[in-house]
């Protein structure tokens, strides 16, 4: 008979759960879920020696255990520290640790540029729900924030330092998942920087996993850039056979245009099954996929806006109010100005897919969007806002 | 006159020199070591009561206790000899007029730790020591003190000197073993601390110069004896690296029984403040450590004689709120600016941050950002409150104490000294025609919001 293992108690913001020993405080708070989940800028549990660098998930531990029940001095990294039995946590409920990550909040934007309108990661950054749940609404910082020339490093994907708040994911991905350290980390302080060895480029076949773990806009798929906002477009999960991968993936449409394809993720915004560069980049056609359905995204999330799986059509009343008689129809404006007949894939602008990499006199197309050399244009951007910085 | 341990032969002739420093009683410490069993040693380290003089005074003994020793594991002992602390040179001294006395420290702790292997990280800017220190350890493994069964019982010590490329961070213990493993000097998040899982993933201490190179005395005169000296857990001889306004500046031994007025104003230390200039303030420990007023520096809030202890200075938080540190000692006198010196201490340390966690990585750059501003006469009120917050966000929340290190100057700054802040904030015209030579920091950086 198997020997049963012994769990651990920990107890967060008066919550108490069962975990097995080596489990972070963090996962433990998972484990029970809700409000009182520490967020995370660099943590990434499918990554190894990740977190512990951004600072955001600080907790107090207000008793170590049961054996020793001392408080820790320090607020600790909950991503990186293991719990032990009979441990008391304090997340939310502790005005010192919202203070902390308050001043964290600040510290990753005095750097981080405010430019949600044109960042291609709006909808879907961890910074802006970071920022919205735990920071203030205005930055006392007075002094320019320090800016970057973009740089496509390799054919499908544009590093953008301006954005980036150093959380090391991306160089643990290349290193773990990619097979191969084709980035790190250049300089120190606030002028470090992400860059590979003198603007080479990440080749791997796996390496576009990093855009999918980047939490904010730094690295950008460049099949996608700019050709249209998360919300407007609907993600599909979506599976094809692929020898180098699983092909397990969700595709995010516009009409019948596959605009962007990317790894399917958990609740907590994590990667489930790494993707290969071709099911991302090259497989852009709803034919090469098999659809599975749409994706279930929290009803809270942006993203979710407008996709409804299970419309519920109103009670009709009106007839119940008019003695059984039937309104009487003034205008239909729907057939009148055929509003429904339009294919937005015919609107010129904003871009789809198509246009990208096909005809740039076609439908739809942006003449900012036409790629010519490496990381310049025609316009001389590629954002559709010239004056993106 | 007080008492001398480490710089006990500093005086003779060629004591660099293996036969010399023998011939005037080197390595009888390492002799007498090695017919002790290694347990017995880190006993009479325990009981010297020696602490850590790297700056965080930590039992040496009972950090050596903590080592983990599984079977077929190598351990290993790591000498930081990267002495970067601004105001700090006391290991440079040792290290460069008495090698062979830190050798032989380093041979007795490796001993008593069962590490077969040493290494000693030393800065890049000490040039050239390393060759210093590498003829020393050559000599002594010619006389039969390093390598192979030394002293016939069966021991081998190899010391490596491993020159660092000349990072602050690189100081800190965890950065310092990535370093030396020949990755990007990165602290480490801890735990595991490295007494469990170190260099190579193997257990190992990592001890500063001046601490290995006191348990040569250690063994020579015995843990009581030593201990016997200093005042209560400030025990045995401390090596102070005094600089700044005094009259003789240098690494001075005290044996911490004596007061910091002593130290300070009489003529076989400090030798008191050029051209009888008052007092304004002192960092006694090392260019982290939090600055103090002179009316705290000399007297406890008692009427008492503050005393160049441990205890003493860091005043249970209570008063100064300052520490012993590193013992890089800086006096100001009463012409400096409080304001410019943590102006440009908050420049160094945001220049050393490694940016790994981001409260040190951007706070460390808006700090120096708002004083460079103040210092200028470009600074507002508010400006101070908001050095003062953000201090406050830094401290404690980061990986490593360089995020501490930044944070204490500029909030013992404002504590003691914010009228000068407010001078500076009230006085822009004056604030901008102080020029002390440095142009090139006349262009504070540009504003953007008026």
């Amino acid at each position: 008979m198997a020997e049963e293992k012994k769990l651990f108690k920990v107890t967060i913001d008066n919550i108490t759960t069962e975990v097995e020993p080596g489990t972070t405080i963090l996962m433990a708070a998972r484990k029970i879920g809700g409000d009182i989940v520490p967020p995370t800028m660099c943590y990434y549990s499918k990554l190894q020696n990740t977190g512990g660098y951004c600072r955001t998930c600080l907790v107090k531990v207000t008793a170590g255990s049961t054996a020793d029940p001392r408080p820790m001095p320090k607020l600790v990294a909950s991503c990186r520290t293991a719990v032990m039995d009979g441990m008391v946590v304090e997340n939310i409920t502790n005005p010192a640790v919202l203070e902390a990550r308050k001043g964290v909040v600040e510290f990753l934007l005095i750097n981080h540029p405010l430019d949600c309108p044109v960042c291609d990661q709006a909808g879907e950054c961890d910074l802006q729900d970071l920022s919205y749940e735990h920071g203030t609404e205005g930055t006392r910082s007075e002094f320019r924030r320090r800016t970057f020339e973009r740089i496509d490093i390799g054919p499908y994907i544009q590093l953008h330092m301006t954005r980036c708040i150093l959380c090391y994911r991306c160089v643990h991905t290349a290193n773990q998942v990619a097979g191969s350290r084709e980035h790190g980390v250049l300089d120190r302080g606030d002028h470090a920087q992400i860059a590979t060895y003198i603007q080479q480029s990440l080749e791997s076949p796996m390496i576009g996993n990093v855009i999918d773990v980047c939490p904010v806009g730094a690295l950008t798929d460049r099949t996608f850039r700019f050709k249209n906002r998360v919300w407007f477009t609907k993600p599909m999960d979506a599976h094809r056979d692929c020898p180098h991968c699983k092909g397990s993936v969700r595709l995010w449409l516009r009409g019948d245009d596959v605009l962007r394809v990317t790894a399917r993720k958990d609740q907590w915004g994590e990667v489930e099954d790494w993707i290969c560069n071709e099911c991302r980049f090259e497989k852009k056609k709803v034919s090469d996929w098999v659809i599975e359905g749409p994706t279930q995204l929290n009803r809270h999330s942006v993203i979710n806006a407008g996709h409804y799986t299970n419309a519920a059509k109103p009670t009709e009343f009106l007839k119940e109010v008019m003695n059984g008689h039937a309104p009487r129809l003034l205008l239909d404006i729907h057939t009148v100005s055929g509003v429904n007949m339009v294919d937005l894939n015919d609107l010129p602008g904003p871009a789809t897919g198509a246009t990208f990499n096909g005809n740039p006199n076609a439908f739809g197309h942006n003449p900012t969007d036409v790629k010519e050399g490496v990381g310049r244009n025609m316009a001389g951007t590629d954002s559709t806002n010239p004056n993106t910085p | 006159m007080g008492r001398k341990l480490l710089l006990e032969k500093a005086g003779i002739e060629n004591i660099r020199q293996y036969d010399v420093y023998r011939q005037n009683g080197g390595y009888s410490a390492q002799e007498k070591a090695y017919k002790m069993a290694p347990a017995d040693i880190i006993e009479e380290v325990k009981k010297s009561g020696l602490r850590g003089r790297g700056g965080a005074g930590f039992p040496t003994g009972l950090k050596w206790s903590f080592l983990a020793k599984p079977e077929g594991v190598p351990r290993y002992l790591v000498c930081n000899a990267d002495e970067s602390e601004p105001g700090t040179f006391k290991d440079r001294y040792l290290m460069e007029f008495l090698p062979h006395l830190f050798i032989e420290g380093l041979a007795i702790s490796s001993y008593a730790l069962g590490a077969n292997t040493c290494y000693i990280y030393i800065r890049g800017e000490y040039a050239w020591i390393p060759d210093i220190l590498e003829q020393a350890i050559a000599e002594a493994r010619n006389a039969g003190f390093l390598g192979k069964n030394i002293l016939g019982t069966g021991f081998d010590l190899e010391i490596y000197v491993q020159r660092g490329a000349g990072a602050y961070i690189c100081g800190e213990e965890t950065a310092l073993l990535e370093s030396l493993e020949g990755k990007r000097g990165n602290p480490r998040i801890k735990p595991p601390f490295p007494a469990v899982k170190g260099l190579w993933g193997c257990p190992t201490v990592v001890n500063n110069v001046e601490t290995l190179a006191a348990v040569v005395p250690i063994i020579n005169i015995g843990g009581e004896e030593y201990a016997k000296i200093g005042i209560g857990k400030s025990t045995g001889t401390k090596l102070i690296s005094a600089c700044g306004n005094i009259n003789k500046p240098g690494v001075y031994e005290i044996d911490m029984t004596i007061s910091v007025e002593e130290f300070l104003y009489s003529d076989e230390y400090c030798g008191g403040i050029p051209n009888g200039k008052r007092l304004k303030a002192c960092i006694p420990g090392g260019s982290s450590v939090p600055i103090v007023p002179a009316n705290l520096l000399l007297k406890t809030a008692k009427g008492e004689k503050r005393m160049m202890t441990y205890e003493s200075l860091a005043d249970g938080g209570f008063q100064t709120g300052t520490m012993m540190g590193s013992g890089g000692f800086i006096v100001l006198d009463e012409d400096q600016c409080v304001v410019r010196h943590t102006l440009t201490l908050a420049r160094f340390y945001r220049h050393e941050s490694c940016g790994q966690c981001s409260p040190c990585r951007e706070g460390t750059g808006w700090m120096e950002k708002i004083l460079q501003n103040i210092e200028y006469g470009k600074g507002k009120m508010s400006d101070i409150d908001l050095l003062w917050d953000i201090q406050s966000k830094i401290e404690g929340n980061t990986i490593c104490p360089l995020g501490d290190a930044a944070a204490w100057p500029v909030a013992a700054a404002i504590r003691h000294f914010r009228d000068e802040f407010e001078w500076h904030v009230l006085n822009p015209e004056e604030s901008q025609k102080r020029n002390f030579g440095l142009a090139h920091y006349a262009d504070p950086l540009e504003v953007s919001v008026a």
